[in-house]
């Protein structure tokens, strides 16, 4: 893990109402990890999009922000890309689009895209706005990944930064692991034993990943580990939404192929519903 | 090792109650047998055949433990169908195969199959069942015995019947329809009237006793042939070689039609839907509270079924209406069932002749009111009170099924509720989009409670997701529920809900149900908020005679009273009379502050789903001063001497013969029970008017017969409580 974890932070930005609030999100991220900011967007360069630009970013200007913005014309998904990787940038801010009248939020097919196949950092916002909410609560995953590690020190780095209040581990156990069915009384004083060692067990290996993280990150903060039995991806999601968190800090997901997205698991469960703002951790 | 040790004793010291039990359902049964077979078209002695069958098949095999098992109510629909369709002989073939599906299902696991059907098209198909058996059967019953296309039809014919018998000349149709009025009256009467002697032996037997009897006293003493019409009496019933020479020999010809494996598919799921339901309901009645292995027991029924269809007889289910009776007379374990079967077995070989002095009108009463109890106007009235849309779904179901068919019928029942729901909620994609997706979290929180979250919707087509987890919760433990991420749930989710949450609170947990409340008022949810509503009581200012004087021995006794109904009794919970029957409410209540007697009426069921019966009472409970033990007295009698050689214990007090020989006396700590009954007390009891007294430590539970008692009994039960007490503060 590099201690300056994010040196370049990139957002795409194209001319929709959210553009102040995705601006707005994406400098204060920068300031705050002491990053540069990479404005990507896809299409000509003209001086009337410059100012408009520079406009939303003026205000951190004063406080030494260190920005480019970038033109490129082409197809979106590959100009993104391609240009991330061309400037170096370690995280990828992508704001996301909420469905009409209800209070559920989903990724543009372009968003999508660029998730599934960016080699960086990748985090997912899902109410972008101008003025600063507060984050209070992050929940990160704590499968047995050998990425968990990477994603749970990133996690409290972020929460240490952004000054949160709580981190919840969360483990997600397979219900196959727990190789009982319940029928009867007997069955089921089986599987609750069974569940009650393998929560042990993976509360002790969180807390293994937990003792390697710097005391400085921990500072002030409530740590709390959580296991959960239930379907890898989709459960952390549902639980994320249900304890209130406000960012959830995710694994990258191994390599995709296609009948990963036929049958949708781990972060395309995510991707689908997206259940709060979302850091996927390359 | 040594719980082992226990529990094996335990069983020993429970096989006479069992014993008893499976007595007592044998009575049942055999009639019950008899005429489910006869209405389905099949042979009589095949439904006893079944009976024995699945008694001793599914005892030793299955996974429930107080059911009993044996030809099914609903069933006769079907398997009426396919003797029509396919003849008997192929109909056997049928039933073997739909024994097979059931195991195989139980291996897979999916005994839950009645869990994907919505409540209301369930409750609409068993009245379709009923009213196909009432609709064919009550022509029988008077005597009229025609035949007719399908369902409407029969039930069509009722008035046409009714004229029909009122016109009768034949002396001997007229005995015979008037075998068949008694005998409903029988079965309809049996129930209000509280007697324990006449309750002692259940009502389809006190039928064939009086039956018999009369066909006895034509013989015997008036030395003429029984009056009633020889066509309607039973066909004889074949002795046991003749049962074991002409078992029949299955016809798997037509295997390879269509018509044989509609009936195979209809057998499995109403076979499987039936033994389901029952031993929901059964577990409700468990005393011990023990929770059914329901895959084990379907992997039971389906190969009680393949041999039942060897030997000639029909599909082997759970049924409720025996098993009901098996809890109330003390069932306590599987042995019940098998001890039935044997007592099945034992009058086969003894009375086989005897059987065919029953009328087949009187027989065929029993199943008019089976079918009564299935299409009772209390199941549509219920259903009309969760909602108007369910009325819709309930009838829809019912009415495809009379009029084409079963699995018609359910098919029917299953679109109409999605359809409702997609109206509802206007939105198809809701659930087209979130069917398959994992929608329910749980997860244990520090402080030990469980928390079950559930998103998108919940349904009848996706709450096994939910039940899955709730099963898995440890039943002593504190959950929340959570549907505030939701944008749905049915009445069959609020339904199951509530079971849960009946059963978790037996067991000492808590289920809490919350986040319903936005969604009633976001998207007008019809189900959540007529559950959620608490019945509003419509008991205006003009009471009954009997309230009116009931506030006036208020006033004599200084205390106050409270006409309107209350549903937490929970002080009512531990007493051993109420360990088989559920409270409902109690109300009338008169009571005071600070004292600890309070008299009320109360309305409480025995049984459940079709074999409910809902019975009032009045009761006294006085709170007691300090730990009385827990104890049961009441007046000895015959039926208590009989508890007595089914190994219930009587504790006698020294020096009180005379106590001893009058009283029934029971509890678990018999020395604690012997210091309280002092010579004061001992004499007080002797010297007053019998009641039922219970203790449960915390309380005494004290009343006279089991119906709502008058003005007078209510005075003498409010003395005699208000002197018990005092002697109780003295001891």
């Amino acid at each position: 893990m590099n201690a300056i974890a994010f040196k370049t932070i990139g957002i795409g930005v194209t001319f929709s109402p959210n553009l102040e609030a995705n601006i707005n999100e994406a400098a204060r991220f920068a300031l705050c990890f002491g990053s540069k900011l990479v404005l990507i967007h896809v299409g000509e360069a003209s001086e009337e999009k410059s100012k408009t630009f520079l406009k939303f970013l003026s205000p951190f200007k004063s406080k030494n922000l260190d920005y480019e913005v970038l033109f490129k014309s082409g197809d979106p998904v590959d100009v993104i890309l391609s240009s991330a990787q061309e400037k170096k940038v370690d995280l990828l801010i992508i704001g996301a689009l909420k469905k009409e009248n209800f209070l559920k939020y989903y990724l543009g097919s372009i968003a999508r895209k660029i998730t599934r196949q960016a080699n960086c950092s990748v985090l997912l916002l899902i109410n972008p706005s101008i003025e600063r909410v507060p984050c209070k609560h992050i929940v990160v995953n704590g499968l047995k990944d050998p990425k968990t590690k990477e994603a749970v020190t990133t996690a409290f780095l972020v929460g240490h930064k952004l000054g949160v209040d709580k981190v919840t581990v969360v483990e997600e156990i397979d219900q196959d692991e727990v190789s009982v069915n319940v029928d009867d009384d007997k069955s089921l004083r089986k599987s609750t034993i069974i569940k009650e060692r393998l929560r042990v067990r993976e509360e002790a290996r969180v807390k293994k990943i937990l003792n390697t993280i710097p005391p400085d990150f921990t500072k002030d903060m409530v740590i709390k580990s959580q296991p959960i039995f239930g379907k890898r991806g989709y459960s952390i999601g549902h639980y994320a939404q249900v304890a209130r968190a406000d960012l959830l800090v995710m694994n990258a997901p191994a390599k995709m192929t296609f009948w990963d997205r036929v049958f949708p698991h781990d972060i395309e469960y995510i991707l689908t519903e997206l259940p709060t703002d979302v850091l996927i951790v390359q | 090792m040594k719980t082992k040790e226990t529990s094996f004793r335990g069983f020993i010291k429970d096989l006479p109650k069992n014993m008893f039990s499976g007595l007592v359902v044998s009575l049942i049964a055999l009639p019950l047998g008899l005429g489910l077979a006869m209405a389905s078209e099949a042979p009589p002695i095949a439904g006893v055949i079944t009976a024995i069958v699945g008694g001793i098949i599914v005892s030793v095999l299955g996974g429930s433990f107080v059911t009993i098992s044996g030809p099914g109510n609903g069933l006769v629909g079907v398997v009426l169908v396919a003797i029509t369709t396919l003849g008997l002989s192929a109909t056997y073939a049928a039933i073997i195969c739909s024994g097979i599906i059931l195991v195989i299902l139980g291996f897979l696991r999916l005994g839950k199959l009645a869990d994907y059907f919505p409540s209301s098209a369930i409750q609409g198909m068993l009245a379709a069942i009923g009213l196909i058996i009432l609709g064919k059967q009550f022509h029988i019953m008077l005597a009229n015995k025609i035949v007719r296309a399908n369902g409407i039809d029969y039930l069509i014919e009722i008035p046409n019947t009714l004229f029909t018998v009122i016109n009768f000349q034949d002396k001997g149709l007229i005995y015979a329809a008037l075998a068949g009025i008694l005998s409903l009256g029988i079965m309809v009467f049996y129930s209000k009237i509280r007697n324990k002697y006449l309750q002692l032996i259940p009502a389809p037997m006190w039928i064939v006793i009086v039956s018999v009897g009369f066909s006895y006293y034509y013989e015997m003493i008036l030395k003429m042939p029984n009056p009633i019409s020889g066509n309607y009496m039973i066909p004889a019933i074949p002795n046991i070689q003749a049962i074991i020479t002409d078992i029949p020999t299955p016809n798997f010809e037509m295997v390879g039609t269509l018509p044989f494996w509609s009936s195979v598919v209809a057998l499995t799921l109403i076979a499987s839907i039936e033994s389901l339901l029952s031993i929901k309901a059964v577990d409700k009645l468990d005393v011990r509270k023990r929770r059914s292995n329901v895959n084990k027991d379907i992997k039971a029924l389906g190969l009680a079924t393949v041999f039942s269809g060897f030997l000639g007889g029909l599909n082997v289910v759970t049924v409720i209406a025996r098993s009901s009776v098996n809890v109330n007379n003390g069932g306590s374990n599987r042995s019940s069932n098998l001890f039935h079967a044997l007592f099945l077995v034992v009058f086969i070989l003894l009375f086989s002749t005897e059987l065919t002095r029953i009328p087949l009108t009187a027989l065929m009463a029993i199943l008019v009111y089976t079918g009564y109890k299935l299409a009772s106007p209390d199941v549509v009235r219920r259903i009309f009170t969760i909602g108007k849309e369910q009325l819709i779904i309930f009838f829809a179901t019912l009415f495809v099924t009379l009029k084409v068919g079963l699995i018609s019928g359910i098919v029917a029942g299953l679109f109409a509720t999605f359809i409702i729901h997609i109206v509802i909620t206007k939105s198809l994609s809701l659930f087209l989009k979130n069917i398959l997706k994992p929608n329910v979290l749980m997860f244990k929180e520090e402080n030990g409670s469980y928390f079950v979250s559930v998103k998108h919707f919940c349904s009848f087509l996706n709450f096994n997701m939910l039940k899955d987890k709730l099963e898995a919760i440890p039943e002593q433990s504190d959950v929340i529920v959570d549907f505030s991420l939701c944008g749905f749930v049915d009445h069959s989710v609020m339904e199951n809900i509530h079971d849960y949450q009946e059963l978790f609170h037996k067991k000492g947990g808590n289920i809490g149900v919350i986040g319903l409340d936005i969604l009633g008022t976001k998207s007008e949810h019809p189900f959540a908020l007529r559950r959620l509503l608490p019945l509003q009581n419509i008991i205006s200012d003009n009471k009954t005679k009997r309230q009116k004087s009931l506030e006036l021995i208020a006033n004599d006794f200084e205390l106050t009273y409270k006409p309107l109904k209350r549903r937490n009794a929970e002080f009512l919970e531990d007493f051993i009379y109420f360990k088989t029957k559920k409270v409902e409410h109690i109300f009338n209540q008169l009571s005071a502050k600070n004292d600890p007697c309070r008299l009320f009426d109360i309305t409480f069921s025995e049984g459940e789903f079709i074999a409910k019966e809902v019975v009032r009472s009045t009761m006294l409970y006085i709170k007691t001063p300090k730990n009385v033990p827990a104890f049961t007295l009441d007046r000895e009698g015959l039926l208590e001497r009989l508890y007595v050689l089914a190994g219930y214990k009587d504790i006698a007090i020294k020096g009180h013969a005379d106590f001893s020989k009058r009283f029934y006396l029971r509890g678990e700590n018999t020395k604690e029970i012997r210091t309280l009954f002092t010579d004061e007390l001992v004499r007080f009891f002797e010297s007053n008017a019998y009641y039922h007294i219970e203790s449960n430590k915390d309380g005494l539970l004290i009343f006279n017969k089991e119906r709502v008692a008058s003005i007078k009994e209510i005075k003498a039960l409010l003395d005699f409580g208000i002197r018990l007490n005092k002697i109780l503060t003295q001891v």
